[in-house]
């Protein structure tokens, strides 16, 4: 299991061993959205003298976590299809938890060096340091880059039973939570039918947990215990429905050819 | 001893039976050809066999083991190669074998990598990226993958398509020494009679999902009164069965 596993990460990490676009890639979109959103809410502080800066900082940076962790294990599939290797790989003995665990170990180091590129330019431009998370950090990260596995996971079934058809919804999935989970903007920013609808991503409940650490410090438990449950929860039911999406693809022979129904 | 039996094998999709009951064994050691024309169900058999596609109806048997439920363990002691696959196009040559041999739990990737390019005289550099390669390069590195693991069961899907003929020859003689030294099994699917006529022990022709024949290509080539497997594949793909001339010489 455990050579099985290194191969697939070794698959995905020796790509960027010859493409600086690629390592560029993991810092250049996050960063050009802290610049433009730094500089923002830099101008809102001082109009409306609030703490909106590190609440928008903060909200960056570990989007970002997700979002990596995200697209490491729900672009897997079509990162293979792309290139032609859907059938070796599922001719290998490989398990399909152990493909998801190589993504998942290559979402981690991509979220790491996302989140350190950005905690040192935010820190560097907006005076912003992610340590005054304290102790929090961990489950903060922690939790988004499970819920981020999760999404992932959800992404790749979609991917399996629809094709290269569904490349644009492995990237617009995360965008299509962000409104909700109150990234940005208190969960109280939301119209009240929403904020009920919210409550049901972990990402909402660790946001607003990442507000509540900036802005009391300590760590806010109930937040994170809801946030952990949650993840529980959606881990089960991506994995379940990529398991049976599997099965089905298995059976409608869509693993050897473009073509879906 | 027989690496691999197919009992009464269904699989449908949509409207179209795809497989229609066949039923075959391969014993240890024998290149087994599948043929026919193009949507004969011999590429869906052969996903079948690998646990890509999941069938209907009927039994799988490998190595003494049972397609799907024991798929892992199957694929731990098969191969797969096709003119039709590739290898991730971003990783060089040695990276995908290393990666490969990863995947097959080998102990030494690296060396095992450097013996099957060597075995199948691929003189490319090995830090070349998988997607410059030709058609062929490409072919005889699918190829070079299929042998890492030293497979007891090989499954080959048109694997000289898109060689040249002295390539092809050489493969040949690769998949022949395989047989010898390993006592490989062999299920090879082509489109050049030529080719199946030197090198498989025995063929099975499929025609709209169904055995329209079985038998070494010399008993095959007898029973229709045709000269060679090539106006036996062109009756068949045309007629979709294979008439039998015994009959009509009453024998």
């Amino acid at each position: 299991m455990i050579s099985r596993i290194v191969g697939m990460v070794l698959r995905y990490l020796f790509i960027y061993k010859r493409s600086a676009i690629r390592i560029a890639e993991l810092i250049f979109f996050p960063l050009m959205d802290l610049l433009v959103w730094g500089f923002v809410t830099m101008y809102l502080e001082q109009v409306t003298q609030s703490k909106v800066v590190v609440f928008m900082l903060g909200g960056i940076v570990l989007w970002d976590v997700f979002f990596r962790a995200q697209q490491a294990v729900g672009m897997s599939v079509l990162q293979e299809m792309w290139v032609g290797n859907t059938l070796n790989l599922f001719v290998a003995p490989l398990r399909s938890y152990e493909l998801i665990i190589s993504t998942a170990i290559v979402g981690l180091i991509r979220a790491v060096i996302t989140a350190s590129g950005l905690g040192l330019c935010a820190y560097s431009m907006y005076s912003f340091n992610m340590f005054d998370f304290g102790l929090a950090l961990f489950p903060l990260f922690g939790l988004l880059l499970f819920f981020g596995w999760a999404i992932g996971l959800f992404t790749s079934a979609l991917i399996l039973r629809y094709g290269e058809a569904a490349e644009s919804l492995a990237w617009i999935v995360p965008y299509m939570v962000q409104p909700f989970v109150a990234v940005f903007y208190p969960l109280s920013a939301l119209p009240p039918a929403l904020q009920s609808f919210a409550q049901i991503f972990p990402c909402t409940h660790i946001f607003e947990g990442m507000r509540s650490v900036l802005h009391d410090g300590g760590i806010p438990w109930s937040l994170m215990t809801k946030a952990f449950l949650l993840t529980l929860v959606w881990i089960a039911i991506t994995g379940w429905y990529f398991a049976s999406t599997l099965r089905y693809v298995r059976r409608k022979g869509y693993l050897t050819t473009a073509a879906r129904g | 001893m027989q690496s691999v039996v197919v009992e009464d094998l269904y699989k449908r999709f949509g409207d179209t039976l795809a497989v229609r009951g066949i039923s075959f064994a391969a014993e240890r050691g024998e290149i087994l050809g599948l043929l026919g024309p193009n949507g004969a169900g011999k590429t869906t058999t052969i996903h079948m066999l690998l646990g890509l596609t999941s069938h209907d109806q009927g039994r799988i048997q490998i190595l003494g083991k049972e397609m799907p439920r024991d798929r892992y363990a199957i694929l731990q002691r098969v191969n797969f190669a096709s003119a039709y696959v590739s290898l991730p196009a971003n990783l060089t040559i040695a990276e995908s074998l290393y990666v490969y041999a990863k995947l097959y739990n080998l102990k030494n990737p690296k060396q095992r990598a450097q013996e099957v390019l060597r075995e199948l005289e691929v003189d490319l550099n090995p830090k070349s990226l998988v997607g410059m390669l030709s058609a062929g390069q490409k072919t005889r590195l699918n190829i070079c993958k299929a042998l890492l693991n030293e497979p007891e069961v090989l499954f080959l899907d048109e694997p000289t398509a898109s060689l040249d003929p002295d390539i092809a020859l050489k493969v040949r003689a690769l998949l022949k020494k395989l047989r010898a030294d390993h006592g490989t099994t062999i299920i090879y699917t082509s489109h050049y009679m030529q080719e199946v006529e030197e090198l498989c022990d025995r063929v099975i022709f499929l025609a709209r999902g169904s055995i329209v024949a079985t038998g070494t290509p010399q008993e095959i080539r007898e029973r229709s009164n045709m000269k060679s497997l090539e106006e036996v594949f062109v009756s068949i793909a045309r007629d979709g069965e294979l008439k039998d001339v015994r009959e009509e010489r009453g024998e």
